[in-house]
């Protein structure tokens, strides 16, 4: 009898998470909790400045306290040609300044003591004497004529640009654009966030020289990419470093990087020959570690009358802070900004992306989606919105006139990637039934007769998910591919390691899912393990929802190697020849005779015990997985709001989520993700930013400032699905972690728009702060531009 | 039974005098010798070893380092450790008896109600001095309790089904 997949676990079942068994008990092994014989603690002393000259610094005071073991400087780091570190998009970043600092919060020295607070203490005792310089804390600033000169540590840069890149047909784009009706125009920001994880990053380094071995307890989301950075800069062989991710307290793109923190304790461990953690404080987190966003968008869509967009223009201008240390495939300089528009059918397209050096933290991670698809997205649905209101039309039938339709695919994408399938109009008529569309649009005018101001936002997308493949995508060189190794011990239990690493996520739970699809071992036989670079086969690690699309694909694969060495094992217990063995759920049989069978676990014991004569013994392998596309999840969010008129405020009313993530491994965690990602989408449209002063102070350096939405604000979710199989995918699934992030906070800004219908008022940017929208309200002009210095 | 233990995590006392704290964590009277400015989250963290506290924001915020103070819900990286000298503290360690879940762990984990795991015990803490004090909450009344516990995973939905899970259950039990 072939098993019962949902109860062994497998595709589908909505399986309780096997991590939770520790979480729940507060036996989770986060950074901090790890502790070594003879750990010392280090704390790092952060410029105060955004941009100023270095003239001395006075470490003798902290070293005059007890307990103190040492302080290091940048010139430290230099003498040991450390004081620079390669950044994952080819530019350097200061490990600890040493000519001048760039952004505040940047790192000017630390101390490591017998204690945490002691160090603390050192780094107090710390005199740093400063000549401030002009800050930039803007793309204006930084492209004036004779703004100051940010980098000039390095060779050959003699302005604040970093990039000016160009991709798309501008031609075919005039073309198109002089042929139009109408040409739509809008300008915004997408404003600088934070990924702001609770735990904040950390490291525990422990260098032993009997060894010469490294291990270093670190909170990474890709320690595999961090072992190869630390053997590069650290010039410490490979095989002799270990990094370990252990439990994660959240990431969202955050923990990718390798950060200054990272390095100065690997480099005082091995000073001081005893192990040195470091742990970051929340404001060091918001203020020096990787941010997401912080672009600019001109926008312009070409429209016929009829409503068909011929054509798409895009022009943008990125922060990135004082070092260019985005986390994005190489070939990509504002990552995958022309992924935007990928749903809609769209002749022609042209972007053109400038990025600048300015005096804030550097980072341009790739904040809860697969780098700056999240901003492409945003703009997309936006400038979408803004054609339709300008055109007279419909925002659904808008949408409905120009999505790709099901039986053009594959399709290629007004820039040229190329997506391979999806129901968009089904998700979006799903979401329209559900939200009860024409009743609101009803309800909607009623209630404006009596000064009540209701709207509603749509967000239709497809984005790309899940590097490689490959022979596009690549960081630092290192190809984007992934990987699993399974290990069937001979009682038929396993064990299985992936190149990816959980934060969150539940691996531990749906890997085995997988292979208890594959092979019908039970899912609770199968352990997974993931983040010990000693233990776990090469792989480029969790972020940019690539883990489903491609480590778990790599878990597909090597779980059909295992089951064609089974199949093998079975025929020879069976006494048959391999063509006559047929497979169901867990189990081998003769063609034609189905009671005569063995079980995936008869052939583990045989695999240990009675392999036929010439077979290699054992039941074992792993599998490296390159995926030939990226993965096309499509989603259509719908908000409703009420706007008060009087204060600004909006609430959420409703929203509804159709999601289309391909076949769900297991539909809780898939529903969690989906939930998690909407609340970051909310957060953005209404609360959640860092900015900066003139003189660069950050504002948002802590959770006083920086606001995060509560159980108390954070609105309820419907959620919906439709299941469209991705056709390269081997179980079929797409990636979802990121969706709700990325195609939520268009949805909610176009309700508060679509309520503002009639004022004039065609943009606000992000956060949709109550002050913002009254005076949008008042003023019936468009709040556009430098993101104001909040002041509650 | 009484566990006494002198310990000094706030390392090797240099000139800073220290003072001898005693408190009831989890039903157990444990001491230690301090230094006074010790936060109660190190002290329990580092000292006494329950590493299921954690630190998040150090400014009271997120609560994930949220500990049962005499019942009531504190945030333990904003107290002085000698401030809990002669009080009862309950971490997520003291939740669950040795074989037995207690019910909001058991929701947590039937409703996914956590992702990372990181904000969990600080909101399972939160959400217990709730229902011991209001049996039968409202959803409202469950989402304005944790109010002070910050979740960046969830978006808060699965954790409300968590406590109203636990709510139902432990009143079942009662």
């Amino acid at each position: 009898m072939a098993l019962d997949e949902i109860k062994i676990g497998g595709l589908g079942a909505s399986r309780r998470r096997v991590e939770d068994n520790r979480f729940i008990r507060g036996k989770g092994n986060y950074v901090d909790d790890v502790v070594l014989p003879g750990m010392l603690h280090m704390e790092i002393l952060r410029s105060p400045l955004a941009h100023a000259k270095i003239k001395s610094i006075d470490t003798s005071a902290a070293y005059a306290i007890p307990g103190v073991r040492m302080v290091m400087t940048g010139e430290m780091m230099a003498a040991r040609n450390l004081a620079w570190m390669p950044t994952l998009s080819y530019d350097t970043q200061a490990v600890l300044a040493t000519d001048k600092v760039r952004f505040q919060g940047q790192e000017v020295a630390c101390v490591i003591a017998d204690d945490p607070y002691i160090a603390k203490d050192g780094c107090e005792a710390i005199v740093v004497d400063y000549e401030p310089l002009p800050p930039i804390v803007n793309p204006t600033q930084a492209m004036a004529a004779d703004a100051p000169l940010i980098r000039d540590d390095k060779i050959g840069q003699d302005n604040n640009v970093i990039f000016d890149w160009a991709v798309g047909d501008r031609e075919g784009t005039d073309r198109a654009f002089a042929e139009a009706d109408l040409v739509s125009e809008i300008s915004m920001h997408y404003p600088r966030s934070h990924p702001s994880p609770i735990e904040s990053c950390g490291s525990l380094a422990d260098y032993d020289r009997s060894t010469s071995k490294l291990t270093v307890y670190m909170t990474t989301q890709a320690p595999h990419i961090v072992r190869a950075a630390v053997s590069l800069v650290a010039e410490i062989p490979e095989h002799m470093i270990r990094i370990i991710s252990p439990d994660l307290g959240g990431g969202f793109g955050n923990k990718v990087p390798v950060y200054p923190g990272y390095v100065m304790s690997i480099l005082a461990s091995i000073l001081l020959e005893a192990p040195v953690k470091w742990i970051e404080d929340k404001s060091g987190n918001l203020i020096s570690t990787g941010f997401g966003r912080d672009v600019y968008l001109k926008g312009q869509l070409a429209v016929r009358n009829d409503g068909k967009i011929l054509a798409v223009r895009m022009h943008t201008d990125s922060d990135h802070g004082a070092f260019f240390a985005d986390a994005q495939p190489s070939k990509f300089k504002i990552g995958l900004m022309h992924s935007a528009f990928a749903c809609y059918d769209i002749p022609s397209a042209h972007l053109t992306a400038r990025g600048v050096y300015t005096n804030k933290s550097p980072g341009g991670v790739a904040y809860r989606c697969s780098f700056r698809v999240t901003e492409a997205m945003f703009f997309q649905e936006r400038m979408v919105q803004a054609a339709a209101d300008d055109l007279g039309m419909d925002q659904a039938e808008f949408r409905r006139v120009n999505l790709v339709k099901d039986d053009d695919f594959p399709k290629r994408t007004p820039f040229g990637f190329l997506t391979d399938s999806g129901q968009y109009e089904k998700c979006l008529q799903i979401g329209l039934d559900a939200i009860g569309y024409d009743d609101f649009k009803k309800e909607k005018e009623e209630a404006k007769a009596r000064g009540r101001l209701l709207g509603i936002g749509i967000s239709t997308m497809t984005e790309p998910l899940g590097a490689g493949n490959s022979r596009e995508y690549d960081i630092l060189g290192i190809k984007m591919f992934d990987s699993a190794e399974l290990r069937v011990h001979m009682t038929g239990k396993a064990i299985l390691r992936t190149g990816a690493k959980t934060q969150g996520q539940g691996h531990e739970t749906t890997w085995a899912q997988i292979v208890a699809h594959e092979l019908g071992i039970p899912a609770e036989d199968i352990v997974v393990e993931e983040g010990d670079t000693d233990t776990a086969p090469f792989g480029m690690g969790t972020y940019a929802s690539r883990s489903t699309p491609v480590a778990g694909a790599a878990v597909s694969m090597v779980s059909r190697k295992i089951r064609a060495k089974a199949r093998k094992i079975a025929a020879h217990l069976l006494e048959v020849s391999d063509e006559d063995i047929e497979w169901e759920l867990g189990r081998f049989y003769v063609r034609g005779a189905h009671d005569r069978g063995v079980t995936i676990q008869d052939c583990a014991m045989a695999a240990y015990s009675n392999v036929p004569d010439g077979m290699e013994p054992g039941l074992e392998n792993n599998a490296y997985y390159d995926p030939p596309n990226l993965t096309w999840p499509f989603a259509c969010y719908i908000a409703t709001v009420e706007v008060d008129p009087e204060t600004g405020v909006w609430d959420v009313l409703r929203l509804v989520a159709v999601d289309d993530c391909g076949v769900r491994i297991n539909p809780m965690i898939v529903e969690g993700q989906i939930m998690g990602g909407l609340t970051e989408a909310y957060a953005m449209a209404n609360m959640q930013f860092i900015t900066f002063d003139e003189d660069g102070n950050c504002v948002g350096s802590n959770y006083m400032d920086y606001l995060l939405p509560t159980a108390w604000e954070t609105p309820g979710f419907e959620l919906h699905e439709v299941v469209t199989p991705c056709p390269h995918h081997p179980i079929g699934a797409k990636g979802i972690g990121e969706c709700a992030t990325v195609g939520g906070p268009a949805a909610f800004v176009n309700a508060v728009i679509d309520a503002l219908k009639g004022t004039g008022v065609r943009n606000i940017d992000m956060p949709l702060l109550p002050d913002r929208v009254y005076e949008a309200l008042q003023t019936g002009k468009d709040i556009s531009g430098h993101p104001p210095v909040k002041t509650d | 039974m009484t566990l006494f233990e002198e310990v000094a995590p706030s390392g090797p006392p240099s000139d800073i005098p220290t003072t001898r704290v005693e408190l009831r964590v989890n039903g157990e009277t444990r001491a230690a010798q301090i230094e006074p400015r010790l936060l109660l989250a190190h002290l329990i963290r580092n000292g006494f070893k329950l590493t299921g506290t954690h630190t998040g924001c150090d400014t009271t915020n997120c609560g994930a380092c949220t500990v049962l103070y005499d019942g009531q819900p504190v945030k333990s990286c904003t107290m002085f450790a000698v401030q809990a000298n002669g009080h009862d503290v309950t971490t997520v360690e003291g939740l669950a008896s040795s074989e037995q879940l207690h019910p909001i762990q058991e929701g947590f984990k039937d409703e996914h109600g956590l992702q990372c795991g990181f904000c969990t015990p600080g909101m399972m803490l939160s959400a217990v001095a709730l229902l011991n004090e209001n049996p039968n909450p409202t959803e409202d009344e469950v989402r304005w309790a944790l109010s002070g516990n910050l979740c960046r995973c969830t978006g808060y939905q699965n954790i409300v089904k968590a406590v109203l899970w636990a709510a139902e259950k432990m009143r079942g039990d009662a």
